[in-house]
Protein backbone atom coordinates (compact mmCIF):
# COMPACT_ATOMS: atom_id res chain seq x y z
CA UNK A 1 0.00 0.00 0.00
CA UNK A 2 1.27 3.49 -0.79
CA UNK A 3 0.06 6.18 1.58
CA UNK A 4 0.30 9.76 0.50
CA UNK A 5 1.88 12.39 2.72
CA UNK A 6 1.69 16.01 1.79
CA UNK A 7 4.38 18.40 3.04
CA UNK A 8 7.72 19.72 1.91
CA UNK A 9 9.31 16.93 3.94
CA UNK A 10 10.67 14.63 1.29
CA UNK A 11 12.17 11.98 3.59
CA UNK A 12 10.70 10.99 6.91
CA UNK A 13 12.28 8.15 8.86
CA UNK A 14 10.86 7.18 12.23
CA UNK A 15 12.71 4.90 14.65
CA UNK A 16 14.18 2.74 11.86
CA UNK A 17 16.01 -0.43 12.81
CA UNK A 18 17.85 -2.29 10.04
CA UNK A 19 19.63 -5.58 10.57
CA UNK A 20 21.87 -7.63 8.28
CA UNK A 21 22.87 -11.12 9.30
CA UNK A 22 23.87 -10.86 12.96
CA UNK A 23 24.66 -7.15 12.86
CA UNK A 24 22.31 -4.31 13.59
CA UNK A 25 23.25 -1.68 11.01
CA UNK A 26 20.81 1.02 12.15
CA UNK A 27 19.66 1.12 15.77
CA UNK A 28 16.48 3.17 15.71
CA UNK A 29 17.15 6.38 13.82
CA UNK A 30 14.72 9.16 13.02
CA UNK A 31 15.35 11.76 10.35
CA UNK A 32 13.48 14.35 8.33
CA UNK A 33 14.83 15.91 5.16
CA UNK A 34 13.09 18.80 3.43
CA UNK A 35 12.85 19.34 -0.29
CA UNK A 36 15.92 21.11 -1.72
CA UNK A 37 18.23 20.37 1.22
CA UNK A 38 21.84 19.29 0.64
CA UNK A 39 22.67 16.90 3.45
CA UNK A 40 26.16 15.57 4.09
CA UNK A 41 26.28 12.30 6.04
CA UNK A 42 29.63 11.75 7.72
CA UNK A 43 30.97 9.06 10.00
CA UNK A 44 33.56 6.33 10.35
CA UNK A 45 33.37 3.05 8.38
CA UNK A 46 30.57 0.83 9.70
CA UNK A 47 28.56 3.76 11.10
CA UNK A 48 25.49 2.84 9.00
CA UNK A 49 25.76 5.63 6.40
CA UNK A 50 25.28 3.40 3.35
CA UNK A 51 22.48 1.50 5.12
CA UNK A 52 20.71 4.82 5.67
CA UNK A 53 20.87 5.49 1.92
CA UNK A 54 19.60 1.99 1.06
CA UNK A 55 16.72 2.64 3.42
CA UNK A 56 15.86 5.80 1.50
CA UNK A 57 15.86 4.04 -1.90
CA UNK A 58 13.88 1.06 -0.67
CA UNK A 59 16.66 -1.54 -0.62
CA UNK A 60 17.17 -1.70 3.17
CA UNK A 61 15.71 -4.48 5.28
CA UNK A 62 13.60 -2.61 7.78
CA UNK A 63 13.07 -4.60 10.99
CA UNK A 64 11.24 -1.87 12.86
CA UNK A 65 10.04 1.69 12.24
CA UNK A 66 8.59 3.54 9.27
CA UNK A 67 10.05 5.21 6.20
CA UNK A 68 8.24 7.72 4.00
CA UNK A 69 10.06 8.94 0.88
CA UNK A 70 8.60 11.28 -1.75
CA UNK A 71 5.17 10.87 -0.23
CA UNK A 72 5.18 7.08 -0.25
CA UNK A 73 5.36 4.79 2.73
CA UNK A 74 7.97 2.18 1.91
CA UNK A 75 6.93 -1.45 2.12
CA UNK A 76 8.75 -4.56 0.94
CA UNK A 77 6.86 -4.50 -2.36
CA UNK A 78 6.96 -0.88 -3.57
CA UNK A 79 10.68 -0.03 -3.50
CA UNK A 80 11.11 -0.41 -7.27
CA UNK A 81 8.43 2.24 -7.91
CA UNK A 82 10.30 4.67 -5.67
CA UNK A 83 13.72 3.88 -7.18
CA UNK A 84 12.56 5.13 -10.58
CA UNK A 85 12.46 8.62 -9.01
CA UNK A 86 15.66 8.32 -6.97
CA UNK A 87 19.13 8.73 -8.48
CA UNK A 88 21.76 6.62 -6.73
CA UNK A 89 25.51 6.95 -7.35
CA UNK A 90 27.56 4.25 -5.66
CA UNK A 91 31.32 3.99 -5.22
CA UNK A 92 33.29 3.44 -8.41
CA UNK A 93 32.46 -0.03 -9.78
CA UNK A 94 34.93 -2.33 -11.42
CA UNK A 95 33.83 -2.70 -15.05
CA UNK A 96 35.20 -5.26 -17.49
CA UNK A 97 37.14 -3.21 -20.10
CA UNK A 98 35.66 -5.41 -22.85
CA UNK A 99 32.05 -4.95 -21.71
CA UNK A 100 29.92 -4.32 -24.83
CA UNK A 101 28.31 -1.13 -23.52
CA UNK A 102 29.01 2.45 -24.59
CA UNK A 103 28.79 5.50 -22.33
CA UNK A 104 25.52 6.41 -24.11
CA UNK A 105 24.11 2.90 -23.43
CA UNK A 106 24.91 3.16 -19.72
CA UNK A 107 23.34 6.60 -19.35
CA UNK A 108 20.25 5.34 -21.20
CA UNK A 109 19.78 2.72 -18.43
CA UNK A 110 18.67 5.69 -16.31
CA UNK A 111 15.63 6.04 -18.63
CA UNK A 112 14.74 2.33 -18.59
CA UNK A 113 13.09 2.29 -15.15
CA UNK A 114 10.79 5.15 -16.15
CA UNK A 115 9.91 3.68 -19.54
CA UNK A 116 8.23 0.56 -18.15
CA UNK A 117 7.83 -2.82 -19.82
CA UNK A 118 7.70 -3.34 -23.61
CA UNK A 119 8.66 0.26 -24.43
CA UNK A 120 11.92 1.11 -26.09
CA UNK A 121 13.65 4.49 -25.74
CA UNK A 122 12.34 7.14 -28.12
CA UNK A 123 13.56 10.51 -29.41
CA UNK A 124 12.70 12.21 -26.11
CA UNK A 125 14.84 9.72 -24.15
CA UNK A 126 17.81 10.16 -26.51
CA UNK A 127 17.46 13.93 -26.17
CA UNK A 128 17.57 13.68 -22.36
CA UNK A 129 20.62 11.40 -22.51
CA UNK A 130 22.40 13.89 -24.81
CA UNK A 131 21.53 16.75 -22.47
CA UNK A 132 22.78 15.08 -19.30
CA UNK A 133 25.97 13.95 -21.05
CA UNK A 134 26.53 17.58 -22.02
CA UNK A 135 25.86 18.71 -18.44
CA UNK A 136 28.50 16.35 -17.00
CA UNK A 137 30.92 17.20 -19.81
CA UNK A 138 30.99 13.74 -21.38
CA UNK A 139 29.46 14.37 -24.82
CA UNK A 140 32.79 13.79 -26.56
CA UNK A 141 33.05 10.33 -24.97
CA UNK A 142 29.42 9.26 -25.59
CA UNK A 143 30.36 6.41 -27.93
CA UNK A 144 33.42 5.24 -26.00
CA UNK A 145 33.16 1.77 -24.38
CA UNK A 146 32.33 2.29 -20.70
CA UNK A 147 35.19 0.03 -19.57
CA UNK A 148 37.74 2.31 -21.26
CA UNK A 149 37.03 5.34 -19.06
CA UNK A 150 39.03 6.53 -16.07
CA UNK A 151 37.54 6.38 -12.56
CA UNK A 152 36.55 10.07 -12.58
CA UNK A 153 34.94 9.74 -16.01
CA UNK A 154 33.02 6.64 -14.92
CA UNK A 155 31.62 8.53 -11.94
CA UNK A 156 30.55 11.37 -14.24
CA UNK A 157 28.71 8.77 -16.32
CA UNK A 158 27.08 7.39 -13.15
CA UNK A 159 25.91 10.91 -12.27
CA UNK A 160 24.62 11.41 -15.83
CA UNK A 161 22.73 8.10 -15.59
CA UNK A 162 21.05 9.34 -12.39
CA UNK A 163 20.14 12.66 -13.99
CA UNK A 164 18.66 10.82 -16.98
CA UNK A 165 16.18 9.36 -14.49
CA UNK A 166 14.94 12.94 -13.92
CA UNK A 167 15.13 12.14 -10.21
CA UNK A 168 13.37 13.94 -7.39
CA UNK A 169 16.04 12.81 -4.96
CA UNK A 170 19.77 12.38 -5.46
CA UNK A 171 21.77 9.96 -3.32
CA UNK A 172 25.55 9.71 -3.50
CA UNK A 173 27.43 7.04 -1.59
CA UNK A 174 31.14 7.84 -1.36
CA UNK A 175 31.20 8.86 -5.06
CA UNK A 176 34.78 10.11 -4.85
CA UNK A 177 36.29 7.10 -3.04
CA UNK A 178 39.43 5.84 -4.81
CA UNK A 179 39.55 8.86 -7.14
CA UNK A 180 42.59 11.10 -7.43
CA UNK A 181 42.54 14.60 -5.97
CA UNK A 182 41.67 16.40 -9.22
CA UNK A 183 38.92 13.93 -10.17
CA UNK A 184 37.54 14.23 -6.63
CA UNK A 185 37.43 18.04 -6.88
CA UNK A 186 35.74 17.86 -10.30
CA UNK A 187 33.04 15.47 -9.05
CA UNK A 188 32.36 17.64 -5.99
CA UNK A 189 32.05 20.72 -8.21
CA UNK A 190 29.66 18.85 -10.49
CA UNK A 191 27.47 17.69 -7.58
CA UNK A 192 27.39 21.27 -6.28
CA UNK A 193 26.43 22.59 -9.71
CA UNK A 194 23.62 20.05 -10.10
CA UNK A 195 22.22 20.85 -6.67
CA UNK A 196 22.35 24.55 -7.34
CA UNK A 197 20.89 24.48 -10.85
CA UNK A 198 18.19 21.84 -10.29
CA UNK A 199 17.40 22.44 -6.59
CA UNK A 200 17.63 18.67 -6.26
CA UNK A 201 17.38 17.28 -2.72
CA UNK A 202 20.77 15.63 -2.22
CA UNK A 203 22.14 13.19 0.36
CA UNK A 204 25.90 12.84 0.18
CA UNK A 205 27.63 10.10 2.18
CA UNK A 206 31.34 10.17 2.91
CA UNK A 207 33.80 9.00 5.53
CA UNK A 208 36.40 11.38 4.12
CA UNK A 209 36.02 14.98 5.30
CA UNK A 210 38.07 16.28 2.39
CA UNK A 211 35.39 14.84 0.09
CA UNK A 212 32.56 16.79 1.67
CA UNK A 213 31.07 19.37 -0.69
CA UNK A 214 31.16 22.89 0.68
CA UNK A 215 27.58 23.31 -0.53
CA UNK A 216 26.23 21.01 2.24
CA UNK A 217 23.55 23.03 4.02
CA UNK A 218 23.23 20.41 6.73
CA UNK A 219 25.48 17.78 8.23
CA UNK A 220 24.56 14.51 9.90
CA UNK A 221 27.20 12.73 11.94
CA UNK A 222 26.69 8.98 12.28
CA UNK A 223 28.33 6.48 14.59
CA UNK A 224 27.52 2.87 15.57
CA UNK A 225 24.23 2.80 13.67
CA UNK A 226 22.89 5.99 15.27
CA UNK A 227 22.56 9.62 14.25
CA UNK A 228 25.08 11.10 16.63
CA UNK A 229 24.56 14.72 15.72
CA UNK A 230 22.62 16.81 13.24
CA UNK A 231 23.24 20.48 12.43
CA UNK A 232 25.03 22.89 10.15
CA UNK A 233 28.50 22.10 8.82
CA UNK A 234 29.93 25.14 10.62
CA UNK A 235 28.59 23.89 13.96
CA UNK A 236 29.65 20.30 13.65
CA UNK A 237 32.95 20.37 11.80
CA UNK A 238 34.98 21.22 14.87
CA UNK A 239 38.01 19.36 16.20
CA UNK A 240 36.10 18.50 19.35
CA UNK A 241 33.13 16.84 17.58
CA UNK A 242 35.35 15.04 15.08
CA UNK A 243 37.60 13.75 17.84
CA UNK A 244 34.57 12.16 19.54
CA UNK A 245 33.11 10.91 16.25
CA UNK A 246 36.28 9.15 15.11
CA UNK A 247 37.56 8.22 18.62
CA UNK A 248 40.80 10.12 18.10
CA UNK A 249 42.55 12.60 20.41
CA UNK A 250 41.89 16.27 19.54
CA UNK A 251 45.55 17.05 18.58
CA UNK A 252 45.59 14.11 16.13
CA UNK A 253 42.33 15.28 14.54
CA UNK A 254 43.71 18.81 14.31
CA UNK A 255 46.89 17.59 12.62
CA UNK A 256 44.92 15.46 10.12
CA UNK A 257 42.61 18.35 9.27
CA UNK A 258 45.56 20.64 8.62
CA UNK A 259 47.02 18.04 6.26
CA UNK A 260 43.77 17.78 4.30
CA UNK A 261 43.58 20.09 1.31
CA UNK A 262 40.44 22.18 1.81
CA UNK A 263 37.84 21.89 -0.92
CA UNK B 1 29.60 -28.31 -56.06
CA UNK B 2 28.17 -31.58 -54.81
CA UNK B 3 24.67 -30.72 -53.55
CA UNK B 4 23.64 -34.33 -52.91
CA UNK B 5 24.13 -33.58 -49.21
CA UNK B 6 20.81 -31.73 -49.19
CA UNK B 7 19.02 -34.66 -50.82
CA UNK B 8 19.01 -36.59 -47.58
CA UNK B 9 16.21 -35.90 -45.13
CA UNK B 10 18.49 -36.47 -42.12
CA UNK B 11 21.00 -33.91 -43.44
CA UNK B 12 18.25 -31.35 -44.08
CA UNK B 13 17.11 -31.90 -40.51
CA UNK B 14 20.67 -31.61 -39.23
CA UNK B 15 21.18 -28.27 -41.02
CA UNK B 16 17.89 -26.97 -39.64
CA UNK B 17 18.81 -28.22 -36.13
CA UNK B 18 22.16 -26.44 -36.40
CA UNK B 19 20.36 -23.28 -37.50
CA UNK B 20 17.77 -23.18 -34.73
CA UNK B 21 20.00 -24.71 -32.04
CA UNK B 22 22.87 -22.41 -33.03
CA UNK B 23 20.70 -19.31 -32.63
CA UNK B 24 19.09 -20.42 -29.33
CA UNK B 25 22.33 -21.60 -27.70
CA UNK B 26 24.39 -18.60 -28.85
CA UNK B 27 21.77 -16.19 -27.52
CA UNK B 28 21.87 -17.94 -24.14
CA UNK B 29 25.67 -17.89 -24.46
CA UNK B 30 25.72 -14.08 -24.44
CA UNK B 31 24.23 -14.14 -20.91
CA UNK B 32 26.60 -16.90 -19.86
CA UNK B 33 29.70 -15.03 -21.08
CA UNK B 34 28.72 -11.57 -19.83
CA UNK B 35 27.51 -12.80 -16.44
CA UNK B 36 30.59 -15.02 -16.00
CA UNK B 37 28.82 -18.30 -15.41
CA UNK B 38 30.25 -20.72 -18.01
CA UNK B 39 29.42 -23.85 -16.01
CA UNK B 40 25.69 -23.27 -16.07
CA UNK B 41 25.64 -25.22 -19.36
CA UNK B 42 27.18 -28.33 -17.78
CA UNK B 43 25.03 -27.95 -14.67
CA UNK B 44 21.79 -27.73 -16.63
CA UNK B 45 22.77 -30.59 -18.95
CA UNK B 46 23.34 -32.82 -15.91
CA UNK B 47 20.11 -31.65 -14.28
CA UNK B 48 18.32 -32.69 -17.46
CA UNK B 49 20.22 -36.00 -17.41
CA UNK B 50 19.16 -36.66 -13.79
CA UNK B 51 15.56 -35.77 -14.70
CA UNK B 52 15.57 -38.07 -17.72
CA UNK B 53 16.88 -40.92 -15.57
CA UNK B 54 14.16 -40.22 -13.02
CA UNK B 55 11.59 -40.40 -15.82
CA UNK B 56 13.05 -43.65 -17.12
CA UNK B 57 13.13 -45.12 -13.61
CA UNK B 58 9.58 -44.13 -12.65
CA UNK B 59 8.30 -44.85 -16.14
CA UNK B 60 7.23 -41.44 -17.38
CA UNK B 61 8.45 -39.38 -20.33
CA UNK B 62 12.22 -38.77 -19.83
CA UNK B 63 11.99 -35.38 -21.60
CA UNK B 64 9.34 -34.31 -19.11
CA UNK B 65 11.56 -35.43 -16.21
CA UNK B 66 14.54 -33.65 -17.74
CA UNK B 67 12.54 -30.46 -18.14
CA UNK B 68 11.13 -30.59 -14.59
CA UNK B 69 14.47 -31.18 -12.85
CA UNK B 70 16.44 -28.64 -14.88
CA UNK B 71 13.77 -25.97 -14.39
CA UNK B 72 13.89 -26.75 -10.68
CA UNK B 73 17.69 -26.44 -10.69
CA UNK B 74 17.45 -23.12 -12.57
CA UNK B 75 14.89 -21.87 -10.07
CA UNK B 76 17.15 -22.76 -7.13
CA UNK B 77 20.50 -21.37 -8.41
CA UNK B 78 19.57 -17.67 -8.33
CA UNK B 79 17.85 -17.48 -4.92
CA UNK B 80 20.52 -19.80 -3.42
CA UNK B 81 23.26 -17.42 -4.57
CA UNK B 82 21.32 -14.39 -3.30
CA UNK B 83 20.27 -15.83 0.06
CA UNK B 84 23.72 -17.29 0.70
CA UNK B 85 25.31 -14.02 -0.50
CA UNK B 86 27.70 -15.85 -2.78
CA UNK B 87 28.84 -15.77 -6.37
CA UNK B 88 26.35 -17.49 -8.76
CA UNK B 89 29.20 -19.76 -9.91
CA UNK B 90 29.45 -21.23 -6.38
CA UNK B 91 25.72 -21.84 -6.35
CA UNK B 92 25.94 -23.41 -9.85
CA UNK B 93 28.79 -25.67 -8.62
CA UNK B 94 26.77 -26.82 -5.60
CA UNK B 95 23.69 -27.59 -7.72
CA UNK B 96 25.85 -29.30 -10.39
CA UNK B 97 27.29 -31.70 -7.80
CA UNK B 98 23.79 -32.40 -6.45
CA UNK B 99 22.52 -33.15 -9.97
CA UNK B 100 25.44 -35.48 -10.63
CA UNK B 101 24.70 -37.24 -7.34
CA UNK B 102 21.00 -37.58 -8.23
CA UNK B 103 21.87 -38.88 -11.71
CA UNK B 104 24.07 -41.61 -10.21
CA UNK B 105 21.40 -42.43 -7.63
CA UNK B 106 18.66 -42.81 -10.25
CA UNK B 107 20.98 -44.80 -12.48
CA UNK B 108 21.70 -47.18 -9.60
CA UNK B 109 18.00 -47.53 -8.77
CA UNK B 110 16.94 -48.17 -12.37
CA UNK B 111 16.21 -51.84 -12.93
CA UNK B 112 16.20 -51.63 -16.75
CA UNK B 113 18.34 -50.27 -19.55
CA UNK B 114 19.63 -46.74 -19.29
CA UNK B 115 19.74 -46.18 -23.02
CA UNK B 116 16.77 -43.77 -23.09
CA UNK B 117 18.42 -41.38 -20.69
CA UNK B 118 21.83 -41.81 -22.27
CA UNK B 119 20.34 -41.02 -25.68
CA UNK B 120 19.07 -37.75 -24.26
CA UNK B 121 22.47 -36.85 -22.85
CA UNK B 122 24.41 -37.94 -25.91
CA UNK B 123 21.75 -37.25 -28.53
CA UNK B 124 22.99 -36.68 -32.04
CA UNK B 125 22.28 -33.86 -34.44
CA UNK B 126 21.99 -36.43 -37.27
CA UNK B 127 19.08 -38.36 -35.80
CA UNK B 128 16.51 -35.58 -35.55
CA UNK B 129 12.96 -36.00 -36.80
CA UNK B 130 10.79 -33.20 -38.19
CA UNK B 131 9.09 -32.96 -34.77
CA UNK B 132 12.48 -32.38 -33.10
CA UNK B 133 13.18 -29.59 -35.59
CA UNK B 134 9.80 -27.98 -34.91
CA UNK B 135 10.56 -28.09 -31.16
CA UNK B 136 14.01 -26.54 -31.71
CA UNK B 137 12.43 -23.88 -33.93
CA UNK B 138 9.96 -23.03 -31.18
CA UNK B 139 12.82 -22.80 -28.64
CA UNK B 140 14.77 -20.44 -30.92
CA UNK B 141 11.71 -18.23 -31.53
CA UNK B 142 10.86 -18.12 -27.80
CA UNK B 143 14.45 -17.30 -26.76
CA UNK B 144 14.93 -14.59 -29.39
CA UNK B 145 11.41 -13.27 -28.78
CA UNK B 146 11.96 -12.93 -25.03
CA UNK B 147 15.31 -11.20 -25.55
CA UNK B 148 13.69 -8.73 -27.96
CA UNK B 149 10.73 -8.14 -25.65
CA UNK B 150 12.78 -7.56 -22.50
CA UNK B 151 15.95 -6.27 -24.17
CA UNK B 152 16.38 -3.15 -22.06
CA UNK B 153 15.78 -4.98 -18.76
CA UNK B 154 18.16 -7.78 -19.82
CA UNK B 155 20.83 -5.34 -21.05
CA UNK B 156 20.80 -3.39 -17.76
CA UNK B 157 20.81 -6.52 -15.58
CA UNK B 158 23.56 -8.27 -17.53
CA UNK B 159 25.68 -5.11 -17.39
CA UNK B 160 25.33 -4.50 -13.65
CA UNK B 161 22.63 -6.05 -11.50
CA UNK B 162 22.85 -3.53 -8.65
CA UNK B 163 22.73 -0.59 -11.05
CA UNK B 164 19.67 -2.06 -12.79
CA UNK B 165 18.03 -2.47 -9.39
CA UNK B 166 18.82 1.12 -8.42
CA UNK B 167 16.96 2.58 -11.43
CA UNK B 168 13.81 0.61 -10.61
CA UNK B 169 14.26 -2.47 -12.84
CA UNK B 170 13.28 -5.70 -11.04
CA UNK B 171 16.81 -7.01 -11.60
CA UNK B 172 16.54 -10.11 -9.40
CA UNK B 173 13.45 -11.24 -11.30
CA UNK B 174 15.23 -10.61 -14.62
CA UNK B 175 18.30 -12.55 -13.40
CA UNK B 176 16.19 -15.52 -12.27
CA UNK B 177 14.32 -15.34 -15.58
CA UNK B 178 17.63 -15.52 -17.47
CA UNK B 179 18.63 -18.62 -15.47
CA UNK B 180 15.22 -20.14 -16.09
CA UNK B 181 15.45 -19.51 -19.84
CA UNK B 182 18.95 -20.99 -19.89
CA UNK B 183 17.71 -24.14 -18.14
CA UNK B 184 14.72 -24.53 -20.43
CA UNK B 185 16.74 -23.95 -23.61
CA UNK B 186 19.42 -26.44 -22.68
CA UNK B 187 16.93 -29.14 -21.72
CA UNK B 188 14.79 -28.86 -24.82
CA UNK B 189 17.80 -28.65 -27.15
CA UNK B 190 19.72 -31.42 -25.41
CA UNK B 191 18.22 -34.43 -27.15
CA UNK B 192 18.46 -32.79 -30.59
CA UNK B 193 21.97 -31.47 -30.24
CA UNK B 194 23.61 -33.67 -27.62
CA UNK B 195 25.38 -32.97 -24.34
CA UNK B 196 28.81 -32.54 -25.88
CA UNK B 197 27.67 -30.09 -28.53
CA UNK B 198 25.45 -27.93 -26.41
CA UNK B 199 28.22 -26.72 -24.13
CA UNK B 200 30.40 -25.65 -27.06
CA UNK B 201 27.47 -24.06 -28.92
CA UNK B 202 26.61 -21.98 -25.85
CA UNK B 203 30.07 -20.80 -24.94
CA UNK B 204 32.24 -20.57 -28.08
CA UNK B 205 30.09 -18.41 -30.41
CA UNK B 206 29.30 -15.88 -27.66
CA UNK B 207 32.92 -15.80 -26.46
CA UNK B 208 34.00 -15.26 -30.09
CA UNK B 209 31.44 -12.46 -30.59
CA UNK B 210 32.67 -10.84 -27.39
CA UNK B 211 36.04 -10.26 -29.09
CA UNK B 212 34.62 -8.10 -31.87
CA UNK B 213 32.13 -5.59 -30.56
CA UNK B 214 31.38 -3.00 -27.90
CA UNK B 215 27.65 -3.16 -28.63
CA UNK B 216 25.53 -5.76 -26.85
CA UNK B 217 23.02 -5.88 -29.73
CA UNK B 218 25.80 -6.69 -32.18
CA UNK B 219 27.18 -9.28 -29.77
CA UNK B 220 23.83 -11.14 -29.85
CA UNK B 221 23.76 -11.03 -33.68
CA UNK B 222 27.39 -12.06 -34.11
CA UNK B 223 27.07 -14.89 -31.57
CA UNK B 224 24.04 -16.26 -33.44
CA UNK B 225 25.91 -16.01 -36.76
CA UNK B 226 28.96 -17.80 -35.31
CA UNK B 227 26.73 -20.49 -33.76
CA UNK B 228 24.95 -21.26 -37.03
CA UNK B 229 28.21 -21.10 -39.02
CA UNK B 230 29.91 -23.53 -36.61
CA UNK B 231 27.05 -25.99 -37.03
CA UNK B 232 26.91 -25.76 -40.82
CA UNK B 233 30.65 -25.90 -41.45
CA UNK B 234 30.94 -28.76 -38.96
CA UNK B 235 28.18 -30.69 -40.76
CA UNK B 236 29.83 -30.14 -44.16
CA UNK B 237 33.15 -31.47 -42.87
CA UNK B 238 31.39 -34.38 -41.25
CA UNK B 239 29.61 -35.28 -44.50
CA UNK B 240 32.49 -34.89 -46.94
CA UNK B 241 35.16 -36.52 -44.79
CA UNK B 242 32.84 -39.07 -43.18
CA UNK B 243 33.77 -38.13 -39.61
CA UNK B 244 31.56 -37.70 -36.49
CA UNK B 245 29.44 -34.54 -36.78
CA UNK B 246 29.47 -33.72 -33.06
CA UNK B 247 33.25 -33.58 -33.06
CA UNK B 248 33.49 -31.47 -36.25
CA UNK B 249 30.96 -28.92 -34.95
CA UNK B 250 32.72 -28.61 -31.57
CA UNK B 251 36.12 -28.24 -33.26
CA UNK B 252 34.76 -25.67 -35.76
CA UNK B 253 33.24 -23.56 -32.99
CA UNK B 254 36.51 -23.77 -31.03
CA UNK B 255 38.48 -22.71 -34.14
CA UNK B 256 36.14 -19.74 -34.68
CA UNK B 257 36.76 -18.76 -31.06
CA UNK B 258 40.55 -19.04 -31.38
CA UNK B 259 40.59 -17.07 -34.67
CA UNK B 260 38.41 -14.40 -33.03
CA UNK B 261 40.87 -14.06 -30.16
CA UNK B 262 43.71 -13.62 -32.67
CA UNK B 263 41.83 -11.10 -34.82
CA UNK B 264 40.14 -9.28 -31.94
CA UNK B 265 40.31 -5.49 -32.24
CA UNK B 266 39.93 -5.42 -28.44
CA UNK B 267 43.28 -7.17 -28.18
CA UNK B 268 44.82 -4.43 -30.29
CA UNK B 269 43.63 -1.92 -27.72
CA UNK B 270 45.35 -3.99 -25.08
CA UNK B 271 48.46 -4.20 -27.26
CA UNK B 272 48.45 -0.44 -27.62
CA UNK B 273 48.04 -0.08 -23.87
CA UNK B 274 50.92 -2.52 -23.29
CA UNK B 275 53.16 -0.59 -25.70
CA UNK B 276 52.14 2.65 -24.09
CA UNK B 277 52.91 1.25 -20.63
CA UNK B 278 56.26 -0.02 -21.90
CA UNK B 279 57.07 3.46 -23.25
CA UNK B 280 56.19 5.02 -19.93
CA UNK B 281 58.37 2.49 -18.15
CA UNK B 282 61.22 3.19 -20.63
CA UNK B 283 60.86 6.94 -20.04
Amino acid sequence: MIENKTSSTIIEIENAVVSYREDVALRGISLRVKSGEFVGIVGPNGAGKTTLLTLVNGLGKLVQGQVHVLGCRLTSGNGHILRKKVGYVAQMMSIDPRMPMSVHDVVMIGRYGRLGLFKGPGKHDHKIVDEVLELVGMTHLAHRPIGHLSGGEQQRVAIARCLAQEPQLFLLDEPTASLDWKAKMDILELVKLIHKSQKLTTLFVTHDLSALPAACSRLILMKDGLIWNDGSAAELLTDDYLSKLYDMPVPVVRRHRQEVVPV
Amino acid sequence: MDLSIFGYQFMQNAFLAAFFGGIACATIGVFVVLMHMPFIGVCMAHAAFAGALLGAWLDFNPLLGAFAISIMAAAIIGPLADRGEMNPETSIGAIFSLMLGLAFLFMGLMPVTKSVALELMWGSILTNTRNDIILLGIVAVVVVGLVLMFYKEIQATVFHRDMALSVGIPASLVFYGILFLTGATITVSLSSIGGLLIFSLILNPAAAAYQFTYSMKRMFLLAAAFGVTSGWIGLLFSYFFNIPSGATIVITSSLIFIISIILSPKRKVKKWQDEHTAEVVRD
